[in-house]
């Protein structure tokens, strides 16, 4: 068979297809709605919904939450008649599958262990998104698009938020699921996986480019010096840019709530910076101590 | 017909069942919502909004009845299940083979709870484009991402269940990652401080020894039949009560 064609329908593949579907047409009519209700503001008009008056539950709400109950269940038992979940052989701790594939909703994370060392890629990290999504509501002092579809009066929130849930989270994942075969290298969903198949791809440190050891004393100096660099330069330079331009809204915030923006905001980025620094510059680790590598 | 209706209706069993006859007058409407408990999460009028698909996309609700199905066919599941490392991949078999049904239930379990990942994901994204998540419903928001990761750690549970190489793997890459916790697994950075070795880190906490083996398979079902669901159920209580109390659903702010 067709590489492509078996690898969108192996069973448990079938959903990430339907994901795909499903998040692609959302998107669509949330942003649909998001500029439609931009404009209606822009020419004087009422949001959608604005003008909404109250109405019973019985019927309007039941009727709407019965149809979609029948065709939910309608749509899984066909899904279920059609398509039979996957059970492979046996158990075997001796026989390691190659590859290893977590369950597909962490594959984004298992995709980070490409970049980052394990306790990164899959405690740290996975720990900073969960408090990340919980601190939203209290970071964000943005009063405005409360109840309505907006994009202009949220431009960068929705910005950021996108980049997380569709680049970080979902494409990472369809990448894993798709483009990830033995080893971990990467094929093309029409190409044939290829178990001889070697890639020796020499990896430096980041010192290394510039000819200093990355295991000595100068090398841990100028990694710690990069890493914290980075921090600070990404917490400070937008404050310095902010004091100057728009002070106000800086005292809006307040300092804690800057400093746990930005520090979230620096490690949300961290993680396309390391991503170019490994495939295009084929960088491992920038900085190297005793006792962790980053 | 009109006497088959009076034989069905004017009994006294149905009358102990339905309290009330249904007339389309605002009473009953009302009547028709406080009167059932299952209908009576619901506020008996609601705004428009909370009526349009275009704007909540039916997500939530959507994310609830993956659930009960979920519940429902884990259930019947449970009847044919033992989490044993002998027997759990034999009655996998016999679901095939043997059990009435047996395919059809698996299947709608393992499709449910794939869809509900997808759902609840696309839920939360539809509650951020709303700017849903600003006051007053900051807290309610915070409960959604706990939700959210439970429900990825039912998936988590539930997958490893079948014993099969597929779940079998997934889970040992997986809770890898326990073993890499900073101080408290045993690969990862400051442990050795801890004294922390393969049979005392996090790894070993989750899975009930150093590898994945018999007692993983019981610690997970445990996890995923009963302990993950009533946490859950719990919280999805305290979420749909604050969607109520926090104005409903929300909608423009003037
Ligand atoms: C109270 C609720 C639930 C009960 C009693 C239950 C029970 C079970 C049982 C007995 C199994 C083993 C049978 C099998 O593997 O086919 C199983 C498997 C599974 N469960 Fe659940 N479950 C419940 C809810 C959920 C939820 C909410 C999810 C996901 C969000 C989920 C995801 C899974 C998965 C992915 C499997 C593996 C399916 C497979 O073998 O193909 N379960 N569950
Ligand atoms: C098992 C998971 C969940 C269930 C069963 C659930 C269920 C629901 C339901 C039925 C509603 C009513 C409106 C609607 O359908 O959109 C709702 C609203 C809401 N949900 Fe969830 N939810 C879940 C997860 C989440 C998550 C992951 C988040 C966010 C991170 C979240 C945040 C909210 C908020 C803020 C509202 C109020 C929205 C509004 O007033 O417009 N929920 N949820």
């Amino acid at each position: 068979m067709n590489p492509f064609i078996e690898i969108i329908t192996q069973p448990d593949n079938i959903a990430i297809v339907i994901m795909i579907v499903m998040v692609t047409f959302f998107t669509l009519w949330g942003f649909q709605q998001a500029f439609q209700n931009d404009k209606l503001k822009a020419s004087g008009y009422a949001v959608d919904g604005e003008l909404d008056k109250d109405v019973d539950t019985f019927k309007p709400l039941v009727r709407i939450e019965l149809i979609i109950s029948l065709v939910v269940m309608l749509f899984l038992t066909i899904w279920s008649i059609w398509v039979d979940a996957p059970l492979e052989e046996i158990a075997n701790p001796t026989i390691t599958p190659n590859p290893a594939k977590a369950p597909w909703y962490f594959l984004g994370l298992q995709e980070l262990l490409v970049y980052f060392d394990p306790w990164l890629a899959g405690v740290v990290l996975p720990t900073l998104i969960v408090v990340g999504l919980l601190a939203i509501p209290y970071i964000d002092i943005n009063p405005k698009g409360n109840g309505y579809y907006t994009f202009e009066e949220r431009k960068y929130a929705i910005v950021i938020f996108a980049f997380g849930f569709f680049i970080l989270w979902l494409l990472l994942i369809v990448i894993g699921v798709f483009d990830r075969g033995p080893g971990w290298l990467w094929y093309w969903p029409w190409e044939e996986w290829d178990h001889q198949r070697v890639v020796f791809e020499p990896t430096r440190d980041l010192t290394q480019v510039i000819g200093i050891e990355s295991r000595s004393i100068p090398g841990f100096i100028i990694g710690a010096i990069v890493v914290i660099g980075y921090y600070v330069a990404g917490m400070l330079l937008p404050l310095r840019h902010w004091r100057k331009n728009n002070p106000e809204l800086l005292a809006q915030l307040g300092m804690i709530r800057y400093n746990l923006i930005m520090f979230l905001f620096v490690t949300m980025m961290s993680v396309p910076i390391k991503m170019v620094l490994r495939l295009v510059f084929l960088v491992k680790y920038v900085w190297i101590t005793p006792w962790f590598n980053v | 017909m009109n006497s088959l209706y009076d034989k069905v209706k004017k009994n006294l069993i149905w009358k102990s069942v339905f309290r009330r006859d249904y007339r389309d007058n605002a009473r009953s409407r009302a009547m028709a919502i406080f009167g059932n408990v299952f209908l009576h999460l619901h506020p008996v009028k609601v705004r428009e909004s909370a009526v349009k698909l275009r704007y909540t996309w039916g997500m939530g609700g959507i994310t609830f009845l993956a659930f009960i199905i979920l519940t429902i066919t884990g259930v019947v599941l449970m009847f044919y299940y033992h989490p044993t490392v002998d027997l759990a991949y034999l009655d996998m078999k016999d679901l095939e083979f043997q059990a009435p049904y047996g395919v059809i239930s698996r299947n709608l379990h393992r499709w449910a709870a794939h869809f509900m990942v997808i759902v609840v994901m696309i839920h939360m994204f539809r509650v951020f484009m709303t700017g849903s998540y600003k006051a007053p419903r900051q807290f309610n928001w915070g409960i959604g991402v706990i939700l959210l990761v439970l429900t990825f750690l039912l998936s988590f549970t539930g997958y490893l269940l079948p014993w099969d190489q597929l779940g079998f793997w997934a889970i040992t890459v997986g809770t890898n990652m326990g073993a890499a916790t900073p101080l408290l697994g045993f690969q990862g950075p400051f442990s050795e401080y801890l004294h922390i070795t393969p049979y005392n880190d996090v790894r070993f906490a989750l899975l009930g020894g150093a590898s994945v083996g018999g007692n993983a398979l019981l610690r997970s079902y445990i996890w995923h039949c009963i302990a993950i669901p009533l946490i859950s159920i719990i919280l999805m209580f305290v979420h749909f009560w604050r969607v109520r109390k926090d104005g409903g659903i929300s909608r423009p702010q003037h």
